[in-house]
């Protein structure tokens, strides 16, 4: 087995089948490696993603997008409704990814664009010697090392690349929303739009949502700071099913972590760069990772080139992709771990003036930057110490 | 000794526990967690972030 790389990836999930083909198609030697025996499974996602994101780096095949959406609607706890979208089928601006699909798929562009890739492959350490990186693993049991000029750490969530290389990625109790999810069938919903149900008895730090995945079907989840809940996150969502779907039966159930721990200081050490949500590159407000972490893997990709064709692979160098990642999606990272602070503080009252405030016509676009907005205008009060992230 | 019990047919092998572990003590490999007692300190950062509750500390 080849054990010399320029670079080696750990994790095939968005950001690291993104960084192993970008680095791959700039010539560089790359090994992609998963600790999973199958890519993609099991999922731990509710699969929505805007559409542009997504165009921007892949072509569209059609076996991946479980549906379409045209846009969202909005629940305060009692029961206002914000719509949020375009207003006709036809315009739909966010695909409902069927991820099992999506992920094997980039992980083949991966390979395509000539990285080698193992699976039921796990990264268990890694060792700086003389300037480069020695990276353990351990791939269907046997034990062996690659050496390599650079590691991208793309290991999600659970991620320990960090830690390994002095990069404190920890999340604390109210940096991570605690998720549970159903995929449930023979429910009545239109098909178009997304659903966010928010309030602090519904979902203390979070909020329960319901994506679309076509034939009547969709994924109804939920997500809660650990540090504001007092039940798991099953309890509110058994509760909610039994009061808003109890007709639904679920064929599939979903548990994971998602950061909400908003922009880190640094994403790289020497030799090694993070990227998703090994890097905390989720949204704190949405919850949304699969467009930033597939970004941040082709930032990292085009940085391992460059540090590779000028030989240095020191932090220093690769500070270069922090700033990309930063001047990038960093901003709204930024922006909406505020937003999340000021929101998840709010009571149900609170929550419920503000949607009426809003409540009756449609928002048109659907963002997070153009709710808020149309928040402050008619609650400048309320709202005055936000109002300036947006200027 | 007090430790963190799992409690397997629970756990859905989600990796947030690994995620709020200050000491790196525990590590998910497919769907086997495993926890490192000599680095455990019982912070109990796991046990409240599980969205299952398959952790617990057992006396
Ligand atoms: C319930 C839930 C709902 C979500 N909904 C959405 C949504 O609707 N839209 C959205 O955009 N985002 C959503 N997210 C977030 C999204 O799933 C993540 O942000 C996204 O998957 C991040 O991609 P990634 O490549 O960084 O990490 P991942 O997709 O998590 O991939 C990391 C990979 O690394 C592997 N790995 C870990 N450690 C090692 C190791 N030591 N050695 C080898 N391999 C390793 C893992 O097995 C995994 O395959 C959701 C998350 C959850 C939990
Ligand atoms: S957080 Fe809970 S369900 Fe997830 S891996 Fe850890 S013990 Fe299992
Ligand atoms: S109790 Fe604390 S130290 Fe022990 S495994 Fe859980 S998070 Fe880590």
């Amino acid at each position: 087995m080849k054990t010399d790389y320029d670079v080696v990836v750990i994790g095939a999930g968005p950001a690291g089948s993104l960084a192993a083909k970008t680095a791959a198609e700039n010539g560089l030697d790359v090994l992609l490696i998963e600790k999973r025996q199958e890519i993609g499974v099991p999922v731990r996602c509710a699969e929505g993603v805007s559409k542009e994101a997504i165009q921007q780096f892949v072509e569209i095949d059609r076996r991946w997008i479980a549906a379409e959406v045209v846009g969202a609607k909005v629940y305060a706890p009692d029961g206002t409704e914000i719509v949020m979208g375009e207003e006709m089928a036809g315009n739909e601006v966010g695909f409902v990814l069927e991820r099992k699909i999506f992920d094997r798929h980039l992980a083949r562009l991966a390979a395509k664009a000539g990285a080698n890739v193992l699976v039921k492959t796990t990264a268990t350490g890694i060792k700086r010697v003389d300037g480069l990186v020695e990276v353990s693993m351990r791939s269907m049991g046997e034990n062996f090392n690659a050496k390599t000029k650079i590691v991208i750490g793309c290991d999600g969530v659970e991620s320990r690349v960090g830690k390994w290389a002095g990069i404190d990625t920890t999340l604390k109790l109210g940096e991570i929303e605690s998720c549970v999810q159903y995929l449930v069938t023979g429910i009545d919903f239109d098909p178009e739009y997304t659903y966010f149900w928010l309030g602090k008895s519904i979902a203390p730090g979070g909020y329960i949502w319901l994506f679309p995945k076509g034939n009547s079907a969709a994924n109804v989840g939920i997500g809660v700071l650990p540090s504001m809940a007092d039940r798991s996150p099953k309890e509110y969502l058994d509760r909610f099913m039994e009061e808003v779907f109890p007709e639904g039966e679920v064929v599939e159930v979903v548990v994971g972590g998602v950061p909400v721990k908003g922009p880190i200081e640094t994403a790289v050490a020497d030799n090694v760069m993070l990227a998703g949500d090994a890097a905390r590159h989720s949204d704190p407000i949405t919850g949304g990772g699969i467009a930033n972490a597939m970004k941040a893997g082709y930032f990292a990709g085009t940085v391992a080139k460059e540090a590779v064709e000028k030989g240095d692979f020191s932090a220093i160098m690769l500070r270069k992709y922090d700033e990309l990642w930063k001047n990038d999606f960093g901003k709204s990272l930024h922006r909406n771990k505020i937003l999340q602070q000021k929101f998840i503080k709010m009571d149900d009252e609170t929550l419920n003036k503000l949607a009426r405030s809003i409540a009756g016509y449609n928002l048109g676009e659907m963002s997070v930057k153009k709710l808020v907005l149309e928040l402050v205008k008619k609650n400048p009060r309320l709202l005055w110490d936000i109002k300036s992230l947006f200027i | 000794m007090r430790r963190i019990s799992i409690n397997r047919y629970r756990c859905a092998y989600c990796g947030a526990c690994v995620a709020v572990c200050k000491f790196d003590a525990n590590e998910l490999v497919e769907t086997f967690l495993t926890i490192h007692e000599d680095k455990c300190t019982l912070c109990m950062a796991c046990v409240k972030t599980c969205p299952m509750q398959a952790l617990e500390v057992e006396e």
